[in-house]
């Protein structure tokens, strides 16, 4: 068990066993989004209230989803290379920041188009969902732009764990804030998600988009970590031998 | 070993000689004190200027204006929290000091709030009367104001620690506080509205309070870990 978890924080070890998961993670995620993409889009019926609009959600929710997905691995990574010291998971975390600033404005711009038929704006205040992914969307600009302006990796990698932490803690206030603020003034022209339960027929290619994105996810993820790991290692023996195999010890 | 252990300064004797250092050194330059004040009335009045002088136009957005204002000028006085300690190398004493840290970091948030938080708090009634408030509001404003603007020293402790010795300036603090900020601001503001609207207020002022204890039991310990790692 414990050899295990040793195995995995070690770079090259991870290196090797990343590169055989991510083509599993990217058939995997093909597999299912292609499913959701054809079914959610051709076979799923048009929402009574909504019509063909509502289809965006296929590409909306899963990315909402990752954009929180994503904050949380790189919360619990930053916390587990801070306590416990482990390079890789400070890899981790920096690979997973991107990734997840894109799914937040893939999930801010598809909401906003959303948007646009359904409230008759492409932005509007008084949904707390939309303001509170922006604000997501600012914290990981703030995570990115301090580990930028740090030289030092090892003083980045920390420095930004902490405030990983500390925007970890106060997610779920920001989402309780957000929420309070805007039932306090919320137009009757907001169709929200008390009707009628999804059906079968849209569930299931909603799920299978989940799954897909979150593979897909999982692939990039991994990819990134590895071009971040060999990035970080590029003094070390390994990687020499990797690169320049038949340069010989060197 | 015992004589050194019993002749060390109390834990609050520590504390309270680093707040009245920093009042000390903040009285002896009173510009770094008025500046922030200055620009909390500045930013009032391009407002008015910006939105226009009728009566319910400012009775409508002087809340939200006099919050914003405030939180622009904390922040603005956020990013010099560790600087001038880190410059003069007083900050290394700070941090070999046998006092626990996170009690001295705790010390320099409560002295930022007392040299640019409370001075905002009692300068705000001023702006307040040009924005039409009645007293009751006035009265709420100053309530929020104080939970805020404390926890707001408390948050921006944590980025000015995170920061210190970048030269980056206040345009990062800013993007790393700002968003963490943001339920001061809609509580703050929205109960200053409230209030203007005759509504109760006791929600918003708990969860300021409660949001004020939250930030004074844990950002001193995030504080004190990114002073660490901003130094080591």
């Amino acid at each position: 068990m414990w050899t295990f978890f040793h195995k995995l924080a070690s770079p090259p070890h991870f290196y090797d066993l990343a590169a055989k998961f991510i083509p599993w993670f990217a058939v995997l995620g093909f597999v299912f989004v292609a499913y959701g993409t054809v079914a959610g889009l051709f076979f799923a019926p048009a929402d009574y209230q909504q019509g063909d609009a509502f289809r965006i959600i296929y590409v909306h929710v899963p990315a909402a989803y990752l954009s929180m997905m994503a904050y949380m691995i790189m919360a619990v990574s930053a916390g587990i290379g801070l306590v416990w010291r482990i390079k890789l998971s400070h890899a981790v975390a920096a690979a997973a920041a991107p990734l997840g600033a894109w799914f937040t404005f893939l999930a801010l711009a598809t909401g906003s188009i959303w948007g646009r038929p359904m409230w008759g704006t492409w932005w509007e205040w008084g949904d707390p969902r939309l303001t509170s992914e922006l604000i997501m969307l600012f914290l990981y600009f703030g995570y990115m732009a301090l580990r930028a302006a740090i030289d030092d990796p090892a003083k980045a990698d920390k420095a930004s764990a902490v405030l990983a932490l500390v925007g970890a803690v106060n997610i779920p206030i920001i989402h309780f804030s957000v929420e309070w603020w805007s039932s306090l003034h919320q137009g009757a022209t907001l169709i929200r998600e008390g009707g009628p339960a999804i059906q079968t027929s849209m569930l299931y290619p909603l799920l299978a988009m989940i799954f897909g994105f979150t593979f897909l996810f999982g692939a990039l993820l991994l990819g990134r970590v590895r071009t971040e790991v060999l990035f970080r290692e590029r003094r070390s023996r390994w990687v020499y031998n990797l690169v320049l195999p038949d340069e010989g010890r060197g | 070993m015992n004589d050194v252990i019993l002749n060390m300064p109390s834990v609050l004797r520590g504390f309270s000689a680093v707040v009245r250092r920093d009042i000390l050194l903040a009285w002896k330059r009173p510009g770094d004190m008025l500046n922030p004040l200055f620009f909390f009335a500045m930013v009032s009045t391009l407002f008015p200027l910006a939105v226009g002088p009728t009566t319910e136009q400012l009775a409508f957005s002087g809340p939200g204006v006099v919050w914003v204002a405030a939180l622009l000028a904390s922040l603005l006085s956020l990013n010099s929290l560790f600087m001038s300690d880190f410059e003069d190398g007083s900050l290394d004493q700070l941090l070999l000091s046998p006092q626990p840290l996170p009690m001295l970091t705790l010390a320099k948030a409560v002295s930022h709030w007392l040299i640019a938080g409370l001075p905002l708090v009692l300068v705000s009634p001023l702006v307040a009367i040009t924005f039409q408030m009645p007293a009751r509001t006035i009265g709420v404003m100053m309530v929020t104001l104080s939970f805020g603007t404390m926890s707001l020293s408390l948050l921006g402790s944590i980025g000015a620690a995170l920061t210190v010795g970048l030269n980056r300036g206040t345009a990062l603090l800013s993007l790393l506080i700002l968003p963490l900020a943001m339920p001061v601001l809609i509580f703050g503001a929205r109960t200053v509205s409230m209030a203007a609207a005759d509504d109760a207020v006791s929600a918003g002022v708990y969860f300021l309070a409660a949001y004020c204890m939250l930030m004074l039991t844990l950002a001193p310990f995030a504080t004190a870990a990114a002073l660490r790692i901003s130094n080591e």
